[in-house]
């Protein structure tokens, strides 16, 4: 039963992870950025490249290395991010949503194939697995690196949140997601603040690529397709545009997962996710801790 | 020198022409009322002065710096601040940090601070409601709180478009009383306002437009006693 609770909770640290670049880029451009899970994917790869690059390693230095990679690729897959905003999404802002949408199934897929043609169809193998020690804790079998990496994406989670709630960045994020013209008359500018929140939400994807590749070992240029799709799954969940119910709503998707596995098999697993979102979809669109305010004119 | 001065100001939507060479001056320290119907250019001015809408034609010059087509954050900097039309306060945010994001392009933030305590000195309604959710505001309290915002930007010259809209008018004439105190404290204001009686007893001078471009002007008192805007903005003699 904890063991249950401790897998699902540590998948769902990844799908919050993920999560969160979608729920901000959908709070603040009303955009389903289908490319982020290729984001995703990128951070992988990218931390795929700098280990290969770093040459051979040790198992003890495994994880103070695998942080530094972490935050190149950080780095690498935010920048990536602005880019992609830069090129694909900045001259359709005023367009239908629509035209945003098809550009973004577009720009995944150039992500994707891109990648195949410049790393190939073949899965690589990451340089770094963790394995190792495992404790028990609560009758549950965990890792000392499952620990770490949970660790890791809460450090990331709650400075996000801090930086959101608590900053005066985070404060101009706020106003242009609830109404950027205003906030540009308030000596905004909705550009650069887009841009930053493109380059955070896409830091947050490459990280949890990179925690990813060294968790399952595996990589492949379509490993984002179905992250992207669990992940915003895990944004309706927990209401889209919202910080903590998207973190709230990644956990309870690993959760979902863990236990309908269980009782299901593991076959089972994606029907249950997508059910899920169905479900929300239909019965309660705003999530579940989606923004309500009673406005008066 | 006039702080705000507009020339043959173009501006076309799509296939529309908007305003058709449209032409204003603001004297530093004046309040202007700019009058006129439903469509006939009052909110598109103040969006191409503001940089919401980039024109097509002309210039608009303030502070003797050309202005014409830049950025909103830009002119905001420069401290030519606009309340946009129907308040638009952040409705999530609290009343404060509404006027935190006022102080955004400010640097010192003990003089954002000391603003702020102006803006509840001279609003008392907003201190007492400051870490309420700013869209359950009233009408009249979202509309001080819209105006309370742009004074911590540091304006010199206020754009404000109909802030009476909606209002009870006692409420009206409270937001009047704000306007000509800001006013007589130093800053220029351009007034766009449906209510045009409420308009030019604030205002020093007025002008009226129709179809995107001036058709009439002069002082406040000319304008109250002409025939014409009598007869169509202040509703009959």
């Amino acid at each position: 039963m904890t063991q249950l609770v401790w897998n699902g909770l540590f998948v769902g640290s990844f799908y919050a992870l993920v999560a969160l670049g979608y729920s901000m880029v959908y709070g603040i451009m009303k955009l389903l950025n289908f490319a982020h899970g290729d984001l995703y994917m990128l951070g992988a790869f990218t931390g795929f490249a700098v280990l290969g690059a770093a040459g051979g390693v040790s198992v003890t230095m495994a994880l103070p290395l695998l942080l530094l990679v972490l935050v190149l690729t950080m780095g690498t897959t935010g920048l990536a991010g602005v880019l992609l905003e830069r090129v694909a999404y900045r001259r359709l802002r005023g367009a239908p949503r629509l035209s945003l949408l098809i550009t973004a199934v577009g720009a995944s897929f150039a992500l994707e194939y891109g990648m195949r043609a410049a790393a190939g169809a073949d899965p690589r193998v990451y340089p770094v697995r963790l394995g190792g020690t495992s404790l028990e804790v609560l009758g549950a079998r965990v890792t000392l690196q499952q620990l770490a990496l949970v660790g890791v994406a809460v450090v990331l989670m709650v400075g996000l949140n801090l930086l959101v709630t608590r900053s005066r960045e985070g404060r101009a994020m706020r106003a242009v997601a609830l109404d950027p013209r205003a906030a540009a008359l308030m000596g905004i500018d909705v550009d650069a603040v887009i841009a930053r929140t493109f380059f955070l939400g896409s830091a947050l994807a490459g990280a949890a690529g990179v925690m990813a590749g060294a968790h399952y070992g595996k990589i492949d240029f379509m490993m984002g397709f179905l992250i992207g799709l669990k992940a915003f799954t895990a944004a309706v969940i927990g209401g889209i545009g919202n910080i903590p119910g998207t973190m709230l709503g990644g956990l309870l998707l690993g959760l979902l997962e863990s236990f309908g596995t269980f009782w299901l098999g593991g076959e089972w697993r994606d029907v249950f996710a997508f059910g899920v979102l169905i479900l929300f979809l239909t019965v309660r669109p705003t999530g579940l801790l989606g923004e309500r305010v009673t406005e008066r004119v | 020198m006039a702080a705000l001065e507009i020339d043959g100001l173009d501006v076309h939507y799509g296939g529309v022409h908007a305003l058709r060479g449209l032409a204003l001056t603001v004297g530093e320290g004046e309040a202007v009322a700019l009058l006129g119907n439903n469509g006939a250019g009052k909110t598109t001015t103040l969006s191409a002065v503001s940089g919401l809408v980039r024109p097509t034609g002309g210039r608009i010059v303030y502070d003797g710096r050309d202005i014409t087509g830049a950025k909103p954050s830009a002119i905001v900097r420069l401290g030519l601040v606009h309340v946009p039309e129907g308040r638009r306060v952040f409705s999530t945010l609290s009343v404060h940090d509404n006027l935190l994001l006022g102080g955004y392009a400010v640097r010192d933030q003990a003089e954002v601070r000391r603003r702020i305590d102006r803006v509840y000195a001279l609003l008392p309604r907003l201190a007492e409601r400051r870490e309420q959710q700013g869209g359950t505001l009233s009408g009249g309290e979202q509309q001080m709180l819209a105006i309370g915002r742009a004074l911590v930007t540091g304006p010199r010259l206020l754009l404000l478009d109909e802030p009476s809209m909606g209002l009870a008018p006692l409420v009206v004439a409270a937001v009047m009383d704000v306007i000509r105190e800001i006013n007589a404290e130093g800053t220029a204001v351009l007034l766009v306002e449906q209510n045009a009686r409420a308009a030019l007893k604030i205002a020093h001078r007025g002008y009226v437009i129709e179809n995107g471009t001036c058709v009439l002007t002069g002082t406040a008192a000319d304008l109250r006693d002409d025939a014409r805007v009598a007869e169509a903005y202040l509703g009959g003699v």
